[in-house]
Parts: structure tokens; sequence; C-alpha cells
């Protein structure tokens, strides 16, 4: 549920859902804490989709009916889900194989920081506070591709998109595309390309939300995402 | 004949001593062996480094023991969930230490400390400030991380069936980190929801061998921790 208001373009489902649409039929997908935990929800019509998660599944589905939940049967955010035909369970030690080995197809993560080479910033803002990792570190490490969901900016409205991130890195140089409230962006030869625009909103609006260099791809796309509850 | 199961929670952490390494199974809530924690809290050790990771919820299990002051160490990859003020409390007065360490490399630690494996070089963390003061060293142009095996004095792990010989079988995503650390501890203890007769688990479907395992105890109705949580139980 979102506590926000008055963000402009997709809502926080609609930008799991657009990133769902990116996912081929057969992959097997990390989703990491937050919006990513959503796109368990939106696996296109006629495709397989095998969902994993750090703390030991593969083959989750969408979150349970209320009353249903079993606090043994959780995802990495330590929300309840459900399981599909064919899941399976095993330890830390093998869920990490999984990711560092190489046989995941796309991790999904959040971000606090994108830099236009590719830089992850989300597991610290470097000022004080207790530092917390968890499993983000090993799936940028692994994962063969890494798709970032995030507001386009902070809540005080300042860009996430950068030249460089400032916060403490979790990894460099591995970012391939990053779905935003604003829309779609490949993360290309140190550049941003915008590829696809939320509806409603214009090219400028977003030029004026990123700090790190931004083409625009010249068949830019709008994106019309469908009712979502 | 042999048979590690033991009456209770209390004789099961009885000889848990002052200063000792204990790994604690969970991931959140999931695995995490409630009553031997505070059986724990009960018996009174002190100055522990935990392994475990997170580092507890409200004011059960985990928390709990760190709220008692018993805890000098948390070695974990996510000591920061929405009800972990414990430990971020101490944590900000410099009261409890942190060692912070990726979850894929904390689990790998504590494979490899089961293994025999002193040490591994890994690709996470590289180039960032989880690496600093480590060994790093390239292998298929990459650069790679040293870390180190992780053992225990002790291990307390939550299981859902054990039998006398110790082997184990889980529930869901309560397996995590049990497996591993019943391999990475001198002396493993576990808690089982259900303690059922040698030969009633399936050999193909075992988890943990017994082997791995010095003690079970039987817990047949472990309590909820988020439902403590929600109800706001301080333990003891």
């Amino acid at each position: 549920m979102s506590t926000k208001t008055e963000a402009l373009g997709l809502s926080r489902e609609a930008m799991a859902w657009r990133a769902a649409q990116d996912i081929p039929d057969g992959a097997h997908v990390n989703l990491g804490i937050g919006i990513p935990e959503m796109v368990a929800r939106f696996v296109p019509e006629g495709r397989e989709v095998i969902y994993h998660s750090e703390n030991g599944v593969l083959g989750f589905g969408p979150p349970p009916k209320p009353g249903e939940e079993d606090p043994e049967l959780i995802n990495a955010g330590k929300k309840p889900i459900t399981l599909l035909p064919g899941a399976c369970f095993f330890h830390h030690a093998d869920s990490f194989a999984m990711i560092r080995g190489g046989h995941l197809d796309i991790s999904i993560l959040g971000a606090l920081q994108v830099a236009a080479n590719g830089d992850l910033a989300n597991w610290s803002t470097g000022e004080g506070g207790v530092p917390a990792v968890g499993g983000a570190m090993d799936l940028v490490a692994g994962v063969k591709q890494v798709f970032i969901i995030t507001e386009h900016t902070t809540r005080k409205g300042e860009p996430k998109l950068l030249k460089r991130c400032t916060y403490p890195l979790t990894g460099a140089g591995v970012v391939s595309r990053v779905f935003t409230n604003y829309g779609v962006f490949d993360v290309t030869d140190g550049r941003f390309i915008m590829r696809e625009i939320a509806a409603g909103l214009d090219v400028e609006t977003v030029r004026a939300a990123t700090e790190g260099p931004l083409d625009i791809d010249p068949n830019l796309k709008t994106i019309e995402s469908p009712a979502l509850g | 004949m042999i048979n590690k199961q033991v009456a209770s929670v209390a004789e099961a952490v009885a000889d848990i001593r002052d200063g000792s390494t204990v790994m604690i199974s969970g991931f959140g809530e999931a695995g995490s062996p409630i009553e031997l924690i505070h059986a724990l809290i009960d018996q009174g050790a002190r100055d522990l480094v935990v392994i475990n990771n997170n580092a507890g919820n409200g004011f059960v299990g985990l928390a709990a023991l760190i709220a008692a002051g018993r805890v000098r160490k948390v070695i974990c990859s996510y000591p920061r969930s929405s009800n972990s003020e414990v430990f971020q409390q101490l944590y900000r007065e410099g009261r409890i230490e942190l060692e912070l360490v990726p979850q894929g490399t904390l689990a790998e630690r504590i494979r490899a400390g089961g293994a025999g494996i002193p040490a591994f070089y890994t690709p996470t963390a590289a180039g960032t400030p989880l690496a600093e003061g480590k060994e790093v060293r390239e292998f298929n142009g990459r650069p790679h991380v040293l870390e180190y095996g992780l053992t225990a004095d002790f291990a307390l792990v939550k299981a859902e069936r054990g039998d006398r010989l110790g082997n184990l079988v889980y529930n869901k995503t309560a397996r995590n980190f049990g497996p591993i650390m019943c391999m990475a501890a001198k002396t493993t203890i576990v808690q089982v929801r259900h303690f059922v007769a040698a030969g009633e688990i399936d050999p193909e479907v075992v988890v943990t061998p017994g082997i791995f395992v010095d003690r079970v105890v039987h817990v047949p109705n472990p309590a909820q921790e988020s439902k403590l949580v929600a109800e706001g139980v301080r333990y003891p």
C-alpha cells in the first residue's frame, strides 16, 4: 500500500506490472524487497516464470488470501506467499549457489541510486544508522541481468538516476534496465536511454528529474497500463 | 543405543558457557528456535557472539536475548527490520558490535565452516565498502574477496521433525539456515515440533543427517514470534 500522494506517472503496482512484461517465458527470476515483491502478481498470460526468493523457495505465486497466511512460508521481505505446483524448498547455501553460480536469469531489486554506468547503491546512505545489506550484493554479483524498480525521484524530489552514485555501492556496472514511475530506461554505454514513457508525462519532466545523461529512443513508446487491483 | 533426545529446553542449553559463539537458525521469525533462545536467557550465559541472518524482532526470542544484555556481538546480514528496535538502540549507543556480512557470503561461510573449508574467494561485495581491508584476488578477470569459514560452539536450530538419531526435516521456508548451521557447530541443539521414531522419516527425504546433530528436544507447540510481537509480549 503506497502512502505517497501526488506521485507522477505509474503507480507502484503499474511499475511492477510493467517490469513483469519484460520477463521471458521460462525465466528464473529473483524478486527483492519492496516493489519487486509485487511482480509475482503480474505474470503475463501464456508465460511460465519461476520466481526465486533468497530465503529458500523456487516457484512461488501471488500473496495468499487473508486468513491463509503461513508464518513459515514467506518471501525475502518476510511477507506471506503461496506456492505454485512444482515449487521446492532448499537451504540458504543452495539458495545463494543458485544466485552466485549464475543459475538465475533476472534479479529485480529496488534502489536508492542508479548511475548511468550501471552502478547500483541500495543498502546504505553512508550517513550512520544501522547498516543492512541482505542478499543484494550476492544478487548483483551473480545473476545474469539486474532490473531495478524504483520511484524516479526521492521523497524530497531529488533524482535517483545519477551520473555517479554518491552512496556506498552494492555493485559496480551491474544494472541493465530501470523501471520507474516515469518510464523504462536501458543503461547502456554510460547513458540512460528512455524506451518508454508513462502516459500523461512529457519528456521535459523526465529530463528535469534525471541527473545522469539521458537519451530518448526515437521510437519512444507510451506505457498504457491496464487497471490493476 | 544412541538417543540424542533431551527432556527439556533447559537441559538442552545447560552447558552453554559465557563467551560462546552461538549460531541461531531463522530468517525473521521463520525457523527461529524461540523456546531454545528463551531457555538460554533463563540459563544466563553472557558475552555471547550470535550468528543469525537478522537481529531479532520486538522483545522476544533473539531480541530478548540481546535486550537482556547477553550478546556482545552479532554477525548478520540484515539487522534493520521494522521491529528491530532493541538491536538498533544498543548499536547506536555503541553497546553491541556488528559484523555485517552479505547474506550469501554469510551462508557460504557457515557452509564452509561445517565442511572443513577454512576460507574461499567470492565475487560478492568486491569493490564495495564491505570488502575493505580484505584480500582481493582476480579470477577469470573479475575481482574476488577472501572470506573465512564460520564455526560456532553451539547451534540452536528449529526443525519440523526429528528422531533419536538427529535426522531432521524442516517446514517450508523455515529451513533457511538450519541445515548449514547444524553442520558448523561443535554442539548442535535442535527443537522439533514432532519427535518421531527412527525409521519414520523416509531416508530419501532426510534434509539434515543425524551425524550433524547432538541434541533433540521436543517442542510440540512452538510460539509464533510475530504473534508475540503484535501482542507486545516481553521475555522474560
